[in-house]
């Protein structure tokens, strides 16, 4: 039987009860807890044959595994924040047993019990801002050109003032999506910028020039919705995503440091 | 001299997008890989030791670029004004200037 190590999805405040429903974690595996003083651990057991280093280095460069295990991952996050306040822990993040993860309950419990109280009642919101198609590019005016009788040269102007538009409107896009960001942060407790995402990641052909993140109150939910629809237009396309579990607000590194103290229990 | 043969879109649309499952996969591999608690150490395994999901992901991209031929429409003179973008946010330009036209 291969050994296994303890995934860890979470570190929430304690329900002092189970979720809702039972969830099924990465690898096929349920979901259970661990608890020290007010702090719940969602873990499961994962086969080191699979999640011990050498094979996720491989596997790690598989983006079909990566995608299934994020889902994995994400779907468990979900469930904890849905219903207590939680901080998800970065994807992949494998302990070698359970009093490990007690472990660090009991000497991080502070530090958990902070960011926790930060993102309590509070969602996350993602708000993506493309650059606008050029619309109508300049065709109309390409064409009475092209009856001039040359049409190579109506080509290339055709084609000047298209990159020239091009331009024209991702500049103006940028300097709008610095106006958004600016009011979206004003009307969210915290904002983190993710880079802007690849156009054959994102999907989509229009640059993208926000990629911003927000904490919201939930009870401003609709308030902070409504101001990013008056922020739509303008030369910008923006795409809502959200409420997400608070990610981007529970960045917290605990390296080795806090993990040395293990020597000493 | 043949200034451009494909134009962006069109390039872009021949090799199909991402489908949207994906799409969505790369909204939650931004917070999945940039936020949330990080923890490394000797008694755990995690992504803050094996940095390779970044790599993959550029390689992707990277890949991706090179058999698509977005910026190589070098056009004649007077069209300079999509370098200067460039150096304003690099992250977010509608095309790397280093990609040279393709053969």
């Amino acid at each position: 039987m291969a050994e296994t190590g303890t995934y860890l999805y979470a570190i929430a405040q304690d329900l002092g009860r189970p979720l809702a429903a039972a969830v099924v974690g990465v690898a096929g595996a349920p979901v259970h807890t661990i608890t020290h003083e007010g702090l719940v651990a969602y873990v499961s057991p994962v086969p080191l044959d699979e999640f011990g280093e050498e094979p996720l280095r491989r596997s790690l460069e598989d983006l079909d595994w990566v995608g299934e295990t994020a889902r994995a991952h994400h779907r468990v996050v979900e469930a904890v924040s849905e219903e207590t306040p939680t901080a998800p822990v970065r994807l992949v993040t494998v302990y070698t047993g359970e009093d490990q993860v007690r472990d660090l309950l009991r000497h991080r419990h502070d530090d958990f019990a902070a960011v926790l109280a930060h993102v309590t009642g509070r969602r996350e919101w993602g708000v993506k801002a493309y650059a606008a198609p050029a619309a109508a590019d300049s065709p109309a005016e390409g064409e009475s050109v092209a009856e001039s009788g040359k049409p190579g040269t109506a080509y290339l102007q055709r084609r000047r003032a298209s990159l020239r538009n091009r331009e024209d409107v991702w500049r103006r896009a940028a300097e709008q999506a610095e106006h958004v960001h600016a009011a979206l942060a004003a009307a969210s407790v915290a904002s983190h910028r993710h880079r802007p995402q690849d156009p054959e990641l994102s999907g989509r052909e229009d640059p993208m020039v926000l990629n911003g993140a927000y904490l919201v109150d939930e009870d401003r939910a609709e308030e902070f919705v409504a101001v990013v629809d008056g922020l739509r237009g303008q030369g910008i396309d923006l795409e809502l995503t959200g409420p997400w579990a608070p990610y981007s607000f529970t960045v917290l590194d605990l390296g080795t440091a806090g993990l040395e103290v293990l020597d000493d229990t | 001299m043949t200034p451009d043969r494909r134009p962006r879109g069109a390039a872009l649309a021949a090799q199909g997008r991402l489908p949207a499952e994906r799409v969505a996969l790369v909204d939650l591999l931004d917070r999945l890989l940039a936020g949330g608690v990080v923890v490394s150490g000797d008694l755990v395994l995690s992504i803050a030791d094996i940095d390779l999901v970044r790599i993959s992901l550029r390689a992707l991209i990277t890949s991706v670029r090179a058999s698509d031929t977005i910026p190589s429409a070098h056009p004649p003179g007077a069209v300079t004004v999509v370098r200067t973008s460039e150096a304003t946010t690099p992250a977010s330009a509608p095309g790397p200037p280093d990609h040279g036209a393709p053969r």
